[in-house]
Protein backbone atom coordinates (compact mmCIF):
# COMPACT_ATOMS: atom_id res chain seq x y z
CA UNK A 1 0.00 0.00 0.00
CA UNK A 2 1.06 3.69 -1.05
CA UNK A 3 2.18 6.12 1.69
CA UNK A 4 -1.12 8.30 2.37
CA UNK A 5 -0.40 12.00 1.42
CA UNK A 6 -1.23 14.44 3.96
CA UNK A 7 -3.15 16.53 2.00
CA UNK A 8 -6.17 14.33 1.49
CA UNK A 9 -9.39 16.04 2.10
CA UNK A 10 -12.79 14.87 3.53
CA UNK A 11 -14.82 13.19 0.72
CA UNK A 12 -17.84 14.91 -0.27
CA UNK A 13 -18.40 15.39 -4.13
CA UNK A 14 -19.82 11.96 -5.20
CA UNK A 15 -20.90 10.49 -2.05
CA UNK A 16 -24.30 11.91 -2.07
CA UNK A 17 -25.71 9.34 -4.22
CA UNK A 18 -24.71 6.20 -2.55
CA UNK A 19 -25.31 8.16 0.97
CA UNK A 20 -28.37 8.65 0.10
CA UNK A 21 -29.05 5.06 -0.97
CA UNK A 22 -27.41 3.66 2.18
CA UNK A 23 -29.98 5.85 4.47
CA UNK A 24 -32.80 4.45 2.13
CA UNK A 25 -31.63 0.84 2.79
CA UNK A 26 -31.18 1.46 6.12
CA UNK A 27 -34.82 3.00 6.55
CA UNK A 28 -36.28 0.13 4.55
CA UNK A 29 -34.44 -2.30 6.89
CA UNK A 30 -36.05 -0.88 9.48
CA UNK A 31 -39.57 -0.90 8.38
CA UNK A 32 -38.88 -4.63 8.04
CA UNK A 33 -37.65 -5.31 11.52
CA UNK A 34 -40.33 -3.27 12.32
CA UNK A 35 -43.18 -5.54 10.95
CA UNK A 36 -42.52 -8.06 14.25
CA UNK A 37 -43.86 -5.72 16.39
CA UNK A 38 -47.47 -5.80 14.89
CA UNK A 39 -49.58 -8.83 15.42
CA UNK A 40 -49.60 -11.91 12.69
CA UNK A 41 -51.23 -11.39 9.50
CA UNK A 42 -50.60 -13.10 6.38
CA UNK A 43 -49.62 -10.10 4.30
CA UNK A 44 -46.33 -10.11 6.93
CA UNK A 45 -44.89 -12.47 4.53
CA UNK A 46 -45.09 -10.41 1.08
CA UNK A 47 -44.81 -7.40 2.88
CA UNK A 48 -41.33 -8.38 3.90
CA UNK A 49 -40.42 -9.75 0.21
CA UNK A 50 -41.36 -6.71 -0.96
CA UNK A 51 -39.27 -4.94 0.91
CA UNK A 52 -36.52 -6.82 0.14
CA UNK A 53 -37.28 -6.66 -3.48
CA UNK A 54 -37.27 -2.80 -3.01
CA UNK A 55 -33.65 -2.96 -1.49
CA UNK A 56 -32.19 -5.16 -3.91
CA UNK A 57 -33.62 -2.67 -6.73
CA UNK A 58 -31.90 -0.21 -4.77
CA UNK A 59 -28.51 -2.25 -4.93
CA UNK A 60 -28.80 -3.18 -8.35
CA UNK A 61 -29.67 0.41 -9.65
CA UNK A 62 -27.61 2.28 -8.16
CA UNK A 63 -24.85 0.55 -6.15
CA UNK A 64 -24.28 -1.56 -9.26
CA UNK A 65 -24.96 1.17 -11.59
CA UNK A 66 -27.12 0.10 -13.55
CA UNK A 67 -28.78 3.28 -14.32
CA UNK A 68 -26.34 4.41 -16.17
CA UNK A 69 -24.97 1.03 -17.85
CA UNK A 70 -25.70 0.26 -21.42
CA UNK A 71 -28.69 -0.95 -22.66
CA UNK A 72 -26.87 -4.49 -23.51
CA UNK A 73 -25.47 -4.67 -19.74
CA UNK A 74 -28.97 -4.12 -18.84
CA UNK A 75 -30.38 -7.04 -20.97
CA UNK A 76 -27.20 -9.35 -19.35
CA UNK A 77 -28.57 -7.96 -15.75
CA UNK A 78 -32.71 -8.98 -16.81
CA UNK A 79 -31.65 -12.35 -18.32
CA UNK A 80 -30.89 -14.21 -15.29
CA UNK A 81 -34.33 -12.94 -13.09
CA UNK A 82 -36.05 -13.87 -16.58
CA UNK A 83 -34.37 -17.88 -16.76
CA UNK A 84 -35.06 -17.79 -12.53
CA UNK A 85 -39.04 -16.60 -13.41
CA UNK A 86 -39.51 -19.27 -15.89
CA UNK A 87 -37.29 -21.94 -13.76
CA UNK A 88 -39.67 -20.72 -10.77
CA UNK A 89 -42.80 -20.43 -12.37
CA UNK A 90 -42.66 -24.19 -14.14
CA UNK A 91 -41.93 -25.81 -10.85
CA UNK A 92 -44.21 -24.02 -8.68
CA UNK A 93 -46.82 -24.30 -11.53
CA UNK A 94 -46.95 -28.03 -10.54
CA UNK A 95 -46.75 -27.97 -7.24
CA UNK A 96 -49.42 -25.20 -6.81
CA UNK A 97 -51.89 -26.40 -9.08
CA UNK A 98 -52.34 -29.97 -7.94
CA UNK A 99 -55.42 -30.44 -5.94
CA UNK B 1 -3.82 -5.57 -46.69
CA UNK B 2 -6.48 -4.94 -44.13
CA UNK B 3 -5.42 -5.65 -40.17
CA UNK B 4 -6.46 -8.41 -38.45
CA UNK B 5 -9.10 -7.36 -35.84
CA UNK B 6 -7.77 -9.62 -33.20
CA UNK B 7 -4.39 -7.98 -33.21
CA UNK B 8 -5.73 -4.65 -32.71
CA UNK B 9 -5.73 -3.94 -28.76
CA UNK B 10 -8.74 -3.05 -27.57
CA UNK B 11 -9.60 0.46 -26.56
CA UNK B 12 -10.01 1.48 -22.57
CA UNK B 13 -14.33 1.50 -23.26
CA UNK B 14 -14.43 -1.59 -25.13
CA UNK B 15 -12.44 -3.64 -22.74
CA UNK B 16 -14.55 -1.92 -20.08
CA UNK B 17 -17.92 -3.24 -21.36
CA UNK B 18 -16.18 -6.45 -22.19
CA UNK B 19 -15.37 -6.93 -18.18
CA UNK B 20 -18.75 -5.62 -17.00
CA UNK B 21 -20.68 -8.05 -19.68
CA UNK B 22 -18.35 -10.93 -18.59
CA UNK B 23 -19.60 -10.65 -14.50
CA UNK B 24 -23.11 -9.80 -15.79
CA UNK B 25 -23.22 -12.64 -17.45
CA UNK B 26 -21.92 -14.80 -14.01
CA UNK B 27 -23.93 -13.07 -11.84
CA UNK B 28 -26.75 -13.92 -13.99
CA UNK B 29 -25.88 -18.10 -13.51
CA UNK B 30 -25.35 -16.80 -9.81
CA UNK B 31 -28.58 -16.13 -9.91
CA UNK B 32 -29.77 -19.32 -11.07
CA UNK B 33 -27.59 -21.05 -8.62
CA UNK B 34 -28.78 -19.13 -5.76
CA UNK B 35 -32.55 -19.39 -7.55
CA UNK B 36 -32.80 -22.99 -7.30
CA UNK B 37 -32.56 -22.58 -3.82
CA UNK B 38 -35.35 -19.78 -3.51
CA UNK B 39 -37.42 -22.09 -5.51
CA UNK B 40 -36.82 -25.12 -3.57
CA UNK B 41 -37.28 -23.00 -0.10
CA UNK B 42 -41.24 -21.48 -1.51
CA UNK B 43 -41.98 -25.06 -2.42
CA UNK B 44 -41.61 -26.90 0.81
CA UNK B 45 -42.83 -23.59 2.64
CA UNK B 46 -46.09 -23.78 0.78
CA UNK B 47 -45.88 -27.64 1.48
CA UNK B 48 -45.17 -27.51 5.28
CA UNK B 49 -45.74 -23.99 6.40
CA UNK B 50 -45.95 -25.20 10.33
CA UNK B 51 -42.43 -26.47 10.12
CA UNK B 52 -41.30 -22.92 8.75
CA UNK B 53 -43.02 -21.17 10.78
CA UNK B 54 -41.83 -22.80 14.15
CA UNK B 55 -38.23 -22.75 12.49
CA UNK B 56 -38.13 -19.48 11.69
CA UNK B 57 -38.52 -18.77 15.85
CA UNK B 58 -35.79 -20.67 16.34
CA UNK B 59 -33.70 -17.83 14.45
CA UNK B 60 -31.74 -15.04 16.74
CA UNK B 61 -33.83 -12.12 15.13
CA UNK B 62 -31.91 -9.55 16.39
CA UNK B 63 -28.32 -10.99 15.24
CA UNK B 64 -30.29 -11.19 11.86
CA UNK B 65 -31.60 -7.64 11.82
CA UNK B 66 -27.68 -6.48 12.83
CA UNK B 67 -26.16 -8.74 10.20
CA UNK B 68 -28.08 -7.42 7.64
CA UNK B 69 -27.53 -3.81 8.42
CA UNK B 70 -23.67 -4.82 8.77
CA UNK B 71 -23.54 -6.20 5.06
CA UNK B 72 -25.38 -2.87 3.51
CA UNK B 73 -23.15 -0.71 5.18
CA UNK B 74 -20.33 -2.92 3.81
CA UNK B 75 -21.73 -2.35 0.49
CA UNK B 76 -22.09 0.99 0.61
CA UNK B 77 -18.70 1.50 1.55
CA UNK B 78 -18.01 -0.53 -1.56
CA UNK B 79 -19.68 1.99 -3.53
CA UNK B 80 -17.91 4.82 -1.97
CA UNK B 81 -14.73 3.74 -2.52
CA UNK B 82 -15.80 2.89 -6.32
CA UNK B 83 -16.97 6.63 -6.41
CA UNK B 84 -13.61 7.77 -4.68
CA UNK B 85 -11.38 6.36 -6.78
CA UNK B 86 -11.17 8.61 -9.72
CA UNK B 87 -10.07 11.42 -7.22
CA UNK B 88 -7.11 11.98 -5.56
CA UNK B 89 -8.53 11.17 -2.03
CA UNK B 90 -6.42 7.97 -1.62
CA UNK B 91 -6.81 7.80 2.43
CA UNK B 92 -10.59 7.77 1.95
CA UNK B 93 -11.05 5.06 -0.46
CA UNK B 94 -8.64 3.10 1.27
CA UNK B 95 -10.66 3.30 4.24
CA UNK B 96 -14.02 2.52 2.65
CA UNK B 97 -12.01 -0.97 0.60
CA UNK B 98 -10.83 -1.44 4.52
CA UNK B 99 -13.89 -1.20 6.32
CA UNK B 100 -15.86 -3.49 3.44
CA UNK B 101 -13.24 -5.96 4.33
CA UNK B 102 -13.88 -5.26 8.02
CA UNK B 103 -17.64 -5.35 7.83
CA UNK B 104 -17.30 -8.71 5.98
CA UNK B 105 -15.54 -10.19 8.67
CA UNK B 106 -17.93 -8.87 11.10
CA UNK B 107 -20.67 -10.49 9.21
CA UNK B 108 -18.85 -14.06 9.20
CA UNK B 109 -18.14 -13.64 12.66
CA UNK B 110 -22.08 -13.19 13.89
CA UNK B 111 -22.97 -15.87 11.23
CA UNK B 112 -20.24 -18.44 12.76
CA UNK B 113 -21.58 -17.16 16.96
CA UNK B 114 -25.15 -17.97 14.97
CA UNK B 115 -24.26 -21.65 14.04
CA UNK B 116 -22.71 -22.01 17.05
CA UNK B 117 -25.65 -21.77 19.01
CA UNK B 118 -27.74 -24.34 16.52
CA UNK B 119 -25.22 -27.15 16.99
CA UNK B 120 -25.22 -26.47 21.34
CA UNK B 121 -28.76 -26.51 20.78
CA UNK B 122 -28.64 -29.70 18.47
CA UNK B 123 -30.67 -27.83 15.45
CA UNK B 124 -28.18 -29.07 13.14
CA UNK B 125 -29.54 -31.49 10.33
CA UNK B 126 -28.41 -35.09 11.09
CA UNK B 127 -28.43 -38.06 13.45
CA UNK B 128 -28.01 -35.47 16.82
CA UNK B 129 -30.94 -33.69 15.47
CA UNK B 130 -33.13 -32.78 18.50
CA UNK B 131 -36.81 -32.06 18.01
CA UNK B 132 -38.66 -30.85 20.55
CA UNK B 133 -41.60 -29.31 18.65
CA UNK B 134 -44.03 -31.66 17.50
CA UNK B 135 -43.36 -30.68 14.04
CA UNK B 136 -42.13 -34.08 12.10
CA UNK B 137 -40.96 -31.57 8.94
CA UNK B 138 -38.48 -29.12 11.44
CA UNK B 139 -34.99 -30.55 9.77
CA UNK B 140 -36.47 -29.41 6.50
CA UNK B 141 -36.32 -25.90 7.53
CA UNK B 142 -32.72 -26.18 8.93
CA UNK B 143 -32.05 -28.47 6.18
CA UNK B 144 -32.42 -25.08 3.83
CA UNK B 145 -31.22 -22.79 6.34
CA UNK B 146 -27.81 -24.30 6.25
CA UNK B 147 -27.46 -24.74 3.08
CA UNK B 148 -28.71 -21.35 1.68
CA UNK B 149 -26.72 -19.75 4.56
CA UNK B 150 -23.95 -21.51 4.01
CA UNK B 151 -23.70 -21.10 0.83
CA UNK B 152 -24.09 -17.37 1.07
CA UNK B 153 -21.11 -17.22 3.46
CA UNK B 154 -19.23 -19.30 1.10
CA UNK B 155 -19.49 -16.28 -1.46
CA UNK B 156 -19.05 -14.14 1.16
CA UNK B 157 -15.34 -15.68 1.81
CA UNK B 158 -14.91 -15.83 -1.80
CA UNK B 159 -16.19 -11.98 -1.97
CA UNK B 160 -13.37 -10.64 0.51
CA UNK B 161 -10.85 -12.49 -1.12
CA UNK B 162 -12.22 -10.37 -4.42
CA UNK B 163 -11.69 -7.40 -2.73
CA UNK B 164 -9.09 -7.54 -1.03
CA UNK B 165 -7.68 -8.43 -4.31
CA UNK B 166 -9.26 -5.04 -5.84
CA UNK B 167 -7.69 -3.30 -3.35
CA UNK B 168 -4.33 -4.50 -3.86
CA UNK B 169 -4.31 -3.47 -7.65
CA UNK B 170 -5.51 -0.39 -6.56
CA UNK B 171 -2.89 0.08 -3.89
CA UNK B 172 -0.36 -0.55 -6.30
CA UNK B 173 -1.88 1.64 -9.90
CA UNK B 174 0.09 4.27 -10.23
CA UNK B 175 -2.99 5.81 -12.03
CA UNK B 176 -6.36 5.27 -9.82
CA UNK B 177 -7.97 4.38 -13.63
CA UNK B 178 -5.54 1.15 -14.27
CA UNK B 179 -7.99 -0.63 -11.41
CA UNK B 180 -11.36 1.04 -12.12
CA UNK B 181 -12.17 -1.83 -14.11
CA UNK B 182 -11.19 -4.26 -11.60
CA UNK B 183 -12.60 -2.07 -8.58
CA UNK B 184 -15.86 -2.03 -10.39
CA UNK B 185 -16.16 -5.31 -11.46
CA UNK B 186 -15.30 -6.85 -7.41
CA UNK B 187 -17.97 -4.34 -6.12
CA UNK B 188 -20.52 -5.96 -8.56
CA UNK B 189 -19.92 -9.24 -7.21
CA UNK B 190 -19.96 -7.48 -3.65
CA UNK B 191 -23.13 -6.23 -4.17
CA UNK B 192 -24.75 -9.20 -5.69
CA UNK B 193 -24.13 -11.44 -2.23
CA UNK B 194 -25.54 -8.66 0.01
CA UNK B 195 -28.75 -8.50 -2.40
CA UNK B 196 -29.04 -12.46 -1.67
CA UNK B 197 -28.78 -11.79 1.99
CA UNK B 198 -31.07 -8.81 1.03
CA UNK B 199 -33.87 -11.75 0.42
CA UNK B 200 -32.96 -14.68 3.05
CA UNK B 201 -33.25 -11.67 6.09
CA UNK B 202 -37.10 -12.19 5.43
CA UNK B 203 -37.23 -15.84 4.60
CA UNK B 204 -35.67 -17.32 7.60
CA UNK B 205 -35.75 -14.38 10.46
CA UNK B 206 -39.10 -12.91 9.64
CA UNK B 207 -40.89 -15.93 8.71
CA UNK B 208 -43.79 -16.61 11.28
CA UNK B 209 -42.86 -12.98 13.48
Amino acid sequence: MKILPKTDSAPSAGLAEPLAVFSALLALLAISASTTLLPPSAWKGPAGLLIAAAKAALIVTFFMRLRSARGLVRVFAAAGLFWLAILGALILADYLTRA
Amino acid sequence: MRPDPAAIPPSAPAENLTDHLGMWAFLATEVLFFGGMFVAYTLYRSVYPEAFRFGAQTMEFGLGTINTAVLLTSSFLMACADRLLPTRRRAWTHACFAGTILLGVTFLAIKAFEYHSKVTHHLVPGPGFQNHSGVPTLQLFFVLYFAMTGLHAAHMVAGLGVITWVWRRYAKASDPAQAASPVAIGGLYWHFVDCVWVFLYPLFYLAGR
